[in-house]
């Protein structure tokens, strides 16, 4: 028997006479017989634990990893800093071997601490509440967008090109099982095209869909496109980076609806992609239509705080078909690291790392401007990641890059192949002098070769 | 005594974090970045030191029932034990500290993880091709009906726009199917708790995209009749969708795929031992048969001979429904599971799940009354309307159980059974931990007879009483807020 099933062969004959059977096979007695599976599942295994650390271990070693190589690659997934601690407090088993805290008397650990994320989000975003996770930033910006859609009673969105490839992938299929049209609109200076925008909006518009920074990296002017939106009646739809809302007004203030985004940057590792978390905020007013989990606080029969999931009317447990949306399980966990993350850091922390990345950023775009084999593609504000324009073909570059231990930039032109030699380039706090200086340094021996 | 926030427990100038000096000139800021676009007003997070922050969470956890902790039979959740061992692994730095953006060249020993896994996965349900991109079940499940309105739709054969769930199906079905742009009918159960073939001979037409099933449905029960349901969807030109909630029980002794089933969707988060975290991450990856893998959502890990690659070029596909692969680290850990396990094991896994479940309800039958006396699969559904009777509903019995130290069974669901107290043991727990809910559950159905009141007020041994649910929802407060 494997390890992780206590009971015994023995045992497990003893049970079943108890209940009358005389096999295990007898248990298996609705199931019609030409549907059994006769033979052995054709599948690797068993292992010894030995066995299969050393399997992957041997897996793991086939990768190269930011832990041996500079990174110099965002584009929606960050190398940041991760506090020891964090790791340390989600491996307690109490909180990841949890289900959902449906049963509140027993779950106030995880209560608590989806109650004290929200706050952290809501004053991050500047909104009024916040829900308790969704599964990443491409799919909050999808449910946000149908949201928006039944809170307008509208059935078209506008969408900004400058905004993730990939969420914009996620939210072209989400709409179009349901008859949404999305309408992408243009970029100028790597900025939203506000005239392209004022001529996309209609009376039919349920919402307008940004990202600021943006995929470019680019701080949009958020307040127009805002007043542009709302003249319409539609509803904005801000996707932001965590980070920079330490130190850059935040949506909320500037007259957003719904703010979202992808929360890896905040404590979450790389992890090939996921698990990460995205985050979903919105207004007062559109709270009851918010998808997914929310905490709330309430009390026990003696007065003492305590916190439940709440407003579930809207869930898909209780409303079936008529949900807001779909989602049941989350990403709870991942939301706990950012939970600590956001406690670590704290107010001064977080603006700490936010300071870094536009200091580190702008120094390294400098000094790549200077070596005369860049030039910028844009000229909007930016915070930890721009786009330049390589006169060595990008492939070429990150090529040689890889050689010297370092992991280039993003290569615009997969996704937008008007911007052919665009190189994005990301620096978060981690990032050294010493590391930037000799990403330059290499840069200028591939173009003396 | 209430517990302090981390908020609360604020004061300005302390500080959890280190961070480096910067090491280039800095610049004042507004030469970077235009005035107006930065804050005037900091976000009002905590400033806490690091033993505190640690000293809070560490509290904070020991307020919550895990699997670690104890005995967990939430019915469809499959709480089984998490192998320590995949945790380990899932943070080498090599799995770990990988950007999903690498060059291909760098990622080999991911895509081929997640390759091996696609292909185990197949041949575990008896499907032809499999994503790894929805993160949770129902994820797999708005995934699954896209791909069935995308067949229909590419086929040319419109108006199918009507999805058959039974009432005794997860919230989630009916809900995914509605995202996806489907109508839901209901199909009614019969006496034995299974799908009504008659009913459905009826419901079934050319307006039916497909069926969701899941099997054992919610009531534990093996669909008998799958493979004549089978025909008569088919027969209707619709395809049919399992949903792998409860796939523990049947790992190894039949697969969705030989059942009839055309799409498949697994929780590795339940079947796969890969933890619950609180409420995620999970991971639902969907298999399809032959004829659909051209809709599964874009890119597929393919393998030349040589190297493993991400295919785009995939011209059917219902496109991405999630950024980069997927959750990752939830596939790999459900890879570390499946490989100590084998294809014995799993099995082993499945028969003991339905035997302990077995168990548990032949020894508690007579204490409590059960709608469907049948044979069940790995969980079972109790009804409490006897205790009812003397004023004890579900709620109260679950949250008595509280205090025997157990986590409460999944209460007032499936929808069809009064009453609902809905048991899934699991492989994982010993017979003496069995017997020991058995006592408990004997215990609390004499309780309900003798001082109902000690089970109408429980929990009695918990970190809280049981909380004003009502006071939650009506005044909704969502965030804390500094005192004036």
């Amino acid at each position: 028997m494997s390890r992780y099933i206590p009971n015994t062969q023995e045992e497990r004959q003893k049970m079943l006479k108890e209940i009358g059977y005389s096999s295990i096979e007898e248990l298996f007695g609705d199931i019609p017989k030409e549907i059994r599976l006769d033979r052995n599942m054709a599948i690797p295994g068993p292992m010894s634990e030995m066995e299969l650390l050393r399997h992957m271990r041997q897996l793991a070693s086939s990768n190269k990893h930011t832990g041996e190589y500079t990174c110099f690659l965002g584009a929606g997934a960050y190398d940041h800093y991760i506090p020891s601690a964090i790791d340390h407090i989600i491996s307690r088993s109490d909180f990841y071997t949890a289900y959902t805290p449906y049963q509140p008397e027993i779950s106030q650990g995880t209560l608590q601490a989806i109650f004290e994320y929200q706050t952290m989000i809501c004053e991050l975003t500047g909104m009024d509440v916040s829900n308790a996770s969704m599964y990443d930033g491409a799919t909050a910006v999808a449910e946000a967008v149908l949201m928006a859609c039944q809170a307008t009673r509208r059935s078209q969105v506008v969408v900004a090109r400058s905004m993730h490839p990939e969420y914009r992938q996620v939210v072209n299929t989400y709409t179009k099982f349901q008859d949404i049209p999305v309408t992408e609109i243009g970029y100028r200076d790597g900025m939203v095209d506000m005239e392209a925008l004022e001529k996309a909006i209609t009376g039919e518009t349920a919402a307008v869909v940004i990202q600021s920074p943006n995929f470019f990296g680019i701080i949009e002017d958020i307040e127009p496109i805002a007043q542009l939106a709302h003249k319409n009646k539609a509803l904005l739809i801000v996707c932001a980076d965590p980070i920079s809302l330490a130190i850059l007004k935040s949506p909320g203030e500037l007259g957003a609806d719904i703010v979202v985004g992808e929360g890896q940057s905040l404590g979450n590792p790389l992890s090939f992609g996921g698990p990460y978390f995205g985050f979903f905020a919105t207004t007062q007013k559109l709270m009851r239509r918010m998808p997914g989990r929310i905490v709330g606080e309430t009390t026990d029969k003696n007065g003492n705080r305590g916190f439940v999931l709440t407003l579930q009317t809207r869930e898909q447990h209780i409303r079936r078909e008529k949900a807001t949306s779909n989602i049941c399980t989350n990403q709870a966990l991942n939301a706990l690291m950012a939970t600590i993350y956001l406690s670590l850091m704290g107010r001064e922390g977080l603006k700490e790392v936010a300071y870094q990345c536009v200091q580190k950023s702008h120094y390294l775009y400098d000094k790549l401007i200077n070596t005369g084999l860049f030039t910028p593609i844009f000229k909007g504000p930016f915070f930890k990641e721009f786009a330049l324009k390589s006169s060595i073909p990008v492939d070429k570059l990150n090529r040689h890059l890889l050689d010297k231990g370092i992991i280039g930039g993003y290569s615009l032109e997969k996704a937008y192949p008007e911007l052919g030699g665009g190189w994005l380039i990301a620096v978060t706090e981690k990032r050294t002098r010493e590391e930037m200086d000799a990403l330059v340094e290499r840069v200028g021996e591939i173009a003396g070769e | 005594m209430s517990r302090k926030l981390i908020f609360e427990l604020s004061l300005e100038g302390k500080k959890g974090y280190s961070l480096p000096q910067l090491d280039i000139d800095d610049r004042a800021i507004e030469e970077l970045i235009p005035g107006k676009l930065l804050r005037d007003r900091d976000a009002n997070l905590p400033e806490v030191s690091e033993p505190e922050v640690v000293r809070h969470y560490t509290s904070l956890s020991r307020l919550n029932h895990g699997v670690d902790v104890g005995f967990y039979p939430l019915g469809s959740c499959t709480m089984k034990y998490n192998p320590k061992i995949n945790e380990d692994v899932s943070r080498l730095e090599g799995f770990s500290k990988v950007h999903p953006y690498q060059p291909d060249e760098t990622i080999q020993g991911s895509l081929r993880l997640l390759y091996e896994l696609n292909k185990i996965l197949c041949e575990i349900t008896g499907m032809d091709g499999v994503t790894l991109q929805p993160a949770a079940g129902s994820h797999g499940e708005l995934t699954g009906m896209m791909i069935i309105k995308a067949y229909h739709k590419n086929r040319g054969d419109e108006g199918r726009d009507k999805i058959l769930i039974p009432d005794s199906a997860h919230g989630t079905n009916p809900s995914s199917a509605a995202m996806a742009g489907f109508q839901v009918v209901e199909i009614p159960s019969n006496d034995r708790g299974s799908v009504d073939v008659e009913a459905l001979k009826d419901m079934v037409g050319k307006d039916t995209a497909g069926l969701m099933l899941t099997n054992p449905n919610t009531l534990g029960l093996f669909e008998e009749d799958i493979i004549e349901i089978a025909q008569i969807v088919h027969d209707a030109g619709g395809l049919l969708y399992y949903d792998g909630a409860n796939a523990n029980a049947i790992m190894g002794i039949t697969r969705p795929g030989d059942m009839g089933f055309d799409i498949v969707h697994l929780n590795l988060h339940k079947t796969f031992s890969t933890p619950h975290g609180g409420g995620g991450p999970g991971a639902g990856p969907v298999g399809v048969v032959t004829e659909l893998v051209p809709y599964l959502p874009s890119p597929l890990i393919q393998f030349d001979g040589q190297k493993y690659y991400l295919d785009y070029d995939r011209p059917l596909s219902i496109g991405r429904i999630k950024s980069f692969f997927g959750n990752f680290g939830v596939a790999l850990k459900a890879y570390a599971y499946i490989l100590t396990m084998g294809p014995e094991g799993l099995r082993e896994v499945a028969e003991t799940a339905v035997l302990n479940a077995n168990y548990v309800m032949e020894k508690l039958k007579s204490y409590y009354d059960i709608s469907y006396d049948r044979i069940c699969m790995h969980e079972f559904v109790l009804s409490a309307q006897r205790q009812k009777k003397e004023d004890v509903s579900a709620m109260d019995i679950s949250k008595r159980l509280i205090d025997f130290g157990f986590h409460p069974p999944t209460t007032y669901f499936p929808l069809i059974v009064k009453e609902a107290l809905m048991i899934e043991p699991t492989e994982t727990e010993s017979r003496e931990t069995l017997d020991e809910f058995i006592e408990a559950m004997i215990q609390i159905a004499k309780e309900a007879e003798e001082e109902p009141d000690k089970v109408q007020n429980a929990p009695h041994k918990s970190p809280i009483g049981r909380l004003d649910e009502t006071k939650a929802a009506r005044k909704p407060k969502l965030r804390w807020q500094p005192e004036e």
